[in-house]
């Protein structure tokens, strides 16, 4: 907003705004002497699990926009994504063309998933959040309904290798080596000993343009009209209810993609879990990266990805020094993901709370004035 | 025209009142539970040991339930942070074993160990749910994510040496679940049991709840019960009536966490085990829809919704695995359990009546 800042400033202004980013920063400085890896090797991690996540991350930016907050129900874009990733492996349609086949089947899936999700978050305003993190358990009831007893007996599945012994329903693991890296080692290259997914990357980045873009349309002004004041929004003649769902459904549009870009990278996919922790880590990282409830940027997507990753890389090895118990550091990294979650959400309900209390002081204010 | 109104409509409103009170939802919970009893003599389970099984489950989970109705009673919403209480539940449960009791006494030794961190981590859990009133559910939810994801390391850290319960050779840290026969297991289920053929009813663990019960019971009818139900209704009036309304939460976060500590002693004794690291995730969704099923709304809850809901919500988890395997040999029943406890947090939440407080 401040545009006439030099980016000094900004930097300064930021990291003052931002307690949670620099504690990472303070953990991180303390973490990596201690664990003494390379930096080769931590640079090589860091680009990895950058183009893995970015995209996920980016696709929770609209609905902030929109106010609706941390939108847990971005599971449900990777549910789509996995059970397109099932039928893609099944015909065996391999390499990029599988790829591109499984983002294009995900497309009208988490769409269909994003309206359904759209539809009980507008029936439930003000709580978004709550709902959309129950209706993430909601969807893996019935992912699972799908998946596990569905697939093979009602729905065909051509190839016993994906099928449970039993005959129906899928395996824990689906392999997906034929789809692996695909995209990432398309146009890689090697920058003193660090391996860049040039392609991965210059997705990203045109999707960070596109919302760029996507920002200064009617639509996305629309959302943020809506954001800041849905009675206002609606007074000025926008749709507030159709607005609000656009935003979910390109949110898990956009998150479905994300998951298939997530799971060519790792080249394995764990049917009844991947997606489980997928939006805690996402929603997470963003808010390290010093996004808060109701505003978040890009650049908080790629800072919060390289500080919560980093801490991701070190804690198991850093827990395993410290204390010599290795799984120390794995329920450090989870405790810290979890912990800034409830920081952000703490802050922000304190937050708005503040700005009602200050809007009824001036309120109070006025009509002193008025008496006088 | 108006005579036919006089006569019909009255009573034909009074059912279409009755079954919206009762909710769409709850309708086809109960019908279905019905129906499950109805067919399950036919897929050759036995009755009375289904009935028992429902028993059972009641006695162990009725006073997790019962720990959601002073937070939904105050205004605090569907307690979500159940964990916090739970954790302290299990403190009470590990010291009291590694202090050396057995027998009924750990039982009662853990409840008194565990009351002191309950009311520690009430009042830091209520006074952070009085700063941001109105996002109560989505932190409490992560506030006992928090806590739980905390004493994950705890368990590991902290200097436990009982055999029993600690890892053997390093001498690290607990194990993440270990037997209680020795202890307190059964304490509650086994006293006064009353067994009949096939029916086994676990009177003790019964009592102890109706206990704990009529307790909060008699509690919300004191004068500091009907405060409390003021500020839940409407906090402004309560304020201009002259109750601290602060206070009053606190005071029902305080005890919604002790009965959560006191609830996961009760699980343990009748389940057998006591459950570390990962297992207090799981516990509020459960509790919190059973509650829901029972006919509790966001801001109303009452003992028979308890009662209702607990019976209820173990009737399906404990009928539909043996109907559905002795039917089709298809063991849906977990992904049952998600879809309609889910399913109905998600009704509860998004009724308008509901979502104005």
């Amino acid at each position: 907003m401040n545009g006439k800042k030099t980016s000094g400033q900004k930097l300064l202004g930021f990291l003052g705004a931002n307690s949670v980013p620099i504690m990472f920063i303070i953990i991180i400085a303390f973490c990596i002497p201690v664990v003494g890896f390379s930096p080769t090797f931590l640079l090589n991690e860091i680009v990895t699990r950058l183009s893995r996540n970015a995209f996920l991350i980016l696709s929770l930016l609209i609905p902030i926009m929109a106010g609706m907050g941390l939108n847990f129900g971005m599971t449900l874009g990777a549910m789509a994504a996995e059970i397109a990733l099932i039928f893609v492996t099944d015909w065996q349609i391999w390499g990029i063309p599988g790829m591109v086949l499984a983002m294009i089947l995900s497309v009208p899936l988490s769409a269909l998933l994003g309206l359904l999700c759209g539809k009980i978050l507008n029936a439930a305003k003000g709580r978004e959040m709550i709902t959309s993190y129950i209706i993430s358990f909601f969807m893996n009831g019935m992912y699972q309904l799908v998946v596990l007893y569905m697939m093979g007996s009602i729905i065909p599945i051509l190839h016993n290798n994906i099928k449970l012994p039993r005959g129906y329903g899928v395996r824990s693991s689906v392999d997906l080596t034929h789809i692996r890296k695909c995209l990432d080692n398309l146009l890689a290259v090697n920058v003193a000993g660090v391996r860049i997914p040039l392609l991965t990357i210059l997705i990203i980045a045109a999707m960070c343009l596109v919302i760029v873009w996507f920002r200064r349309t009617k639509l996305g002004q629309d959302m943020r009209a809506v954001g800041q004041d849905m009675e206002v929004a609606r007074a000025a003649g926008i749709d507030v209810e159709r607005t609000r769902l656009i935003s979910i459904v390109i949110s898990t549009v956009l998150a479905g993609i994300g998951m298939v870009i997530y799971l060519q990278n790792m080249g394995d996919m764990a049917t009844y879990s991947s997606h489980s922790q997928i939006g805690m880590f996402c929603i997470a990282a963003l808010l390290v990266g010093g996004a808060s409830v109701d505003k978040a940027s890009i650049g908080n997507v790629f800072l919060g990805v390289i500080l919560f990753h980093t801490m991701f890389i070190l804690a198991p090895s850093a827990g395993a020094k410290i204390t010599g118990n290795e799984v120390i550091g794995e329920y450090f990294r989870v405790f810290v993901s979890y912990g800034v979650i409830t920081i952000a959400l703490v802050m922000y309900e304190t937050k708005k709370r503040r700005e009602k209390a200050g809007i009824g002081q001036q309120l109070a204010a006025a009509q002193k004035e008025g008496d006088k | 025209m108006s005579e036919m109104n006089k006569t019909g409509a009255p009573v034909a409103g009074k059912v279409r009142e009755a079954l919206r009170e009762f909710g769409l939802p709850r309708l086809i919970i109960a019908a279905f539970l019905l129906l499950m009893f109805i067919i399950a003599p036919f897929t050759g389970a036995n009755f009375w040991s289904q009935i028992t099984n429902v028993f059972n489950r009641f006695s162990w989970n009725a006073v997790l339930v019962l720990a959601m109705v002073p937070m939904v009673h105050s205004g605090c919403g569907l307690n979500f942070g159940l964990p916090v209480g739970i954790i302290a539940g299990l403190l009470g449960a590990t010291l009291s074993i590694e202090w050396g009791f057995t027998g009924p006494v750990s039982f009662f030794m853990a409840i008194l160990i565990a009351t002191p961190f309950a009311i520690a981590f009430g009042l830091a859990y209520g006074w952070l749910l009085n700063k941001i009133k109105g996002g109560e559910m989505m932190i409490a939810t992560y506030v006992g994510f928090s806590v739980v994801s905390f004493f994950c390391m705890m368990w590991l850290v902290l200097p436990y040496t009982k055999g029993d319960m600690a890892w053997g050779f390093e001498g690290t840290g607990l194990r993440t679940t270990f037997p209680i026969d020795k202890y307190y297991g059964g304490v509650l289920s086994n006293f006064l049991r009353i067994q009949i053929g096939k029916l086994v009813i676990p009177t003790g663990a019964l009592l102890f709840f109706a206990l704990l019960a009529f307790l909060i019971w008699a509690f919300l009818h004191t004068k500091t019960g009907t405060a409390m139900t003021a500020v839940g209704s409407n906090p402004v009036f309560a304020r201009a009536a002259g109750i601290n309304v602060d206070r009053i939460r606190m005071l029902s976060v305080v005890m919604s966490t002790w009965l959560a500590a006191v609830g996961i002693l009760v699980y343990e004794q009748g389940f057998g085990f006591v459950q570390l690291y990962n297992a207090p995730f799981n516990m509020a969704l459960p509790a919190v829809s059973a509650i829901l099923i029972g006919g509790a709304t966001a801001n109303k809850a009452s003992i028979t919704n308890v009662v209702i809901g607990t019976i209820l919500f173990q009737g399906i988890v404990t009928m539909t695995p043996t109907v559905m395997n002795g039917l089709i040999n298809l063991d849906i029943s977990e992904v049952l359990r998600m879809v309609v406890s889910n399913g109905m947090i998600l009704y509860a939440l998004t009724r308008k009546t509901e979502a104005t407080r």
